[in-house]
């Protein structure tokens, strides 16, 4: 595919990103089946296995039920949207309207930079390297810090513009947490960048050829994983939305679709991050055979963020959620310190194998 | 250099977000009108090929900056102006040198865009355009590397007295 022009560009990027968002709304609704599903098979129950299922007839008469629940997903959705949406009197009308919306947005942007599949025939413009909505920026990583830097208003927000104690503590919470977080996780992300030698995401993908940054840096990997978890407020960090303390945290007043709106960001962030998480460790869309089969970048991506969302699950239903003044003392005693002192470790090895006093 | 549009439709929206920051009577409105106003004008800064800039002009003003100012709003619960649009004498005052430092302030900017070779308005282009990070840090370790330590130790001063303030508060004695 040639593009020459910048407005073909702009058209590429539109019709690219509209599908890819596309295909991340529906892999959010089919996050929160997994979710369901996987969390009730690890606390030994059966999971919502009502909704939807492809009978198939056996001798006995009875008929076996093959996926039972993959309807789950719509019918939630069917449900969300017809609860009566109400307001509560004493909101800050717009910021409580805008509230969900800036909360869906960051997360829609940041999809921008993921690079899905390396050099695919027919779909990715002739010039670029990789798969992308927007392909060859370089300054991919600090896209993604930027837009995770703005992404705690709409939680902030929801919970000042709901004029309520549960909600402002919940909002105040998250944002302390997102800002003491981010700090590691900008540090991390560094590494990826050093080691790649480029802030552009497929160059990060490629520098993985040999080996993935997992196995080089693992503490990076540990400390990027659970500032996300943390970014996320995924459990252990969920104790913005604690329900003993803080009923719901900064949902609480929200009903109908706006409610949806919090969990479809929270679950397209989910993805996006594991998707992150297989780019700079994972080696991103790279496989066996991905050089003679370039498509098949598209399947090692999902793989790996499937992968992902396993292990997020997993910690879901195994850790108990931590206490506020732990939060903070890990996030600035333990992981800061750890992040900075592995990243300066890194800067100086990498001089040093430059200047050839370590060979490799 | 961006179209003259791009430039116009950006340039509205800044000058709207700016102007409804200044007239909201709601502090966190205000806060969010300058959050607007900060991401257009990284948007400008990517018209003007300086993604960089624009980057970071995102993470620190649109992202920490104005986080912390929508903290300590909502802490101080200070969100609503108090009176009813009567101002008192002090702040009549306040809006009489802000007024003029405004009006100072555009005549100088007006006065430097006219006196400039080949006349006419517009933004300026830079004479060397830094497009990607690896530049611009080769530039500002190598050509600026002086003013760039200079900033680092006023800041890193800043950060040290904060610390020293916190703590005397906390131990109630002097550090």
């Amino acid at each position: 595919m040639a593009i020459n022009t910048l407005s073909q560009l702009a058209v590429y990027s539109l019709v690219v990103g509209f599908i890819m968002t596309f295909v991340v709304i529906t892999g959010f609704a089919y996050t929160t089946l997994l979710e369901r599903k996987l969390l009730a098979r690890l606390q030994h129950r059966v999971g919502p296995n009502r909704a939807g299922y492809i009978p198939i007839p056996t001798r006995g008469g009875k008929e076996r039920k093959l996926l039972g629940g993959f309807m789950q997903p719509a019918a939630d959705a069917v449900k969300l949207f017809f609860k009566e949406d109400m307001t509560p009197v004493m909101v800050d009308k717009w910021t409580y309207f805008l509230a969900p919306i800036i909360t869906v947005i960051p997360a829609i942007f940041i999809l921008a930079v993921i690079p899905w599949a390396g050099f695919v025939p027919y779909i990715t413009p002739e010039g670029r390297d990789y798969f992308a909505i927007a392909p060859g920026i370089n300054v991919g990583v600090l896209f993604i810090l930027a837009i995770t830097s703005i992404s705690v208003y709409g939680v902030v927000l929801a919970g000042w513009s709901s004029n309520s104690k549960y909600a402002i503590l919940g909002g105040i919470r998250a944002s302390a947490q997102m800002i003491s977080y981010e700090l590691a996780m900008g540090l991390t992300v560094l590494v990826p960048v050093m080691l790649a030698n480029s802030m552009d995401l497929g160059v990060i993908v490629e520098g993985q050829r040999g080996m993935w940054y997992l196995f080089l840096q693992p503490i990076a990997a540990l400390v990027f994983w659970i500032a996300a978890l943390a970014e996320l407020q995924r459990a252990p960090f969920d104790l913005l939305e604690a329900e003993q303390e803080l009923s719901a945290g900064f949902t609480v007043e929200y009903s109908s679709m706006r409610f949806g709106m919090f969990f479809l960001a929270e679950y397209m962030k989910m993805i996006i991050f594991c998707a992150l998480f297989a780019v700079f460790f994972l080696g991103g869309y790279r496989g066996p055979f991905v050089d003679q089969v370039p498509a098949l970048g598209f399947v090692y991506t999902a793989l790996k963020v499937f992968l992902g969302l396993c292990v997020m699950i997993w910690i879901r239903a195994s850790l108990p959620r931590f206490r506020y003044d732990q939060l903070m003392s890990f996030g600035w005693k333990v992981l800061l310190p750890i992040s900075v002192v592995n990243f300066m470790i890194v800067a100086v090895m990498i001089v040093l194998v430059e200047e050839g006093v370590l060979g490799f | 250099m961006g179209d003259p549009l791009v430039f116009g439709i950006l340039a509205i929206v800044a000058i709207v977000a700016a102007l409804m920051m200044v007239t909201s009577r709601n502090a966190v409105h205000s806060a969010l009108w300058l959050v607007l106003n900060f991401a257009t004008i990284a948007v400008f800064y990517v018209v003007l090929n300086a993604p960089f800039i624009a980057m970071v002009q995102i993470t620190v003003y649109a992202g920490a900056i104005m986080v912390l100012f929508l903290f300590v709003i909502m802490l101080l619960g200070a969100e609503q102006l108090r009176g009813t649009g009567v101002s008192s004498r002090g702040e009549r005052f306040h809006q009489a040198v802000a007024a003029l430092l405004g009006v100072m302030l555009i005549t100088a900017v007006t006065l430097a865009l006219m006196n400039r070779e080949g006349a006419g308005g517009g933004t300026a282009v830079p004479t060397m355009p830094i497009t990607s990070p690896q530049e611009l840090g080769l530039i500002l370790f190598e050509t600026y590397v002086f003013p760039f330590e200079v900033t680092g130790v006023l800041l890193l001063a800043a950060i040290i007295g904060v610390a020293i303030f916190t703590l005397r508060k906390k131990r109630g004695t002097a550090v």
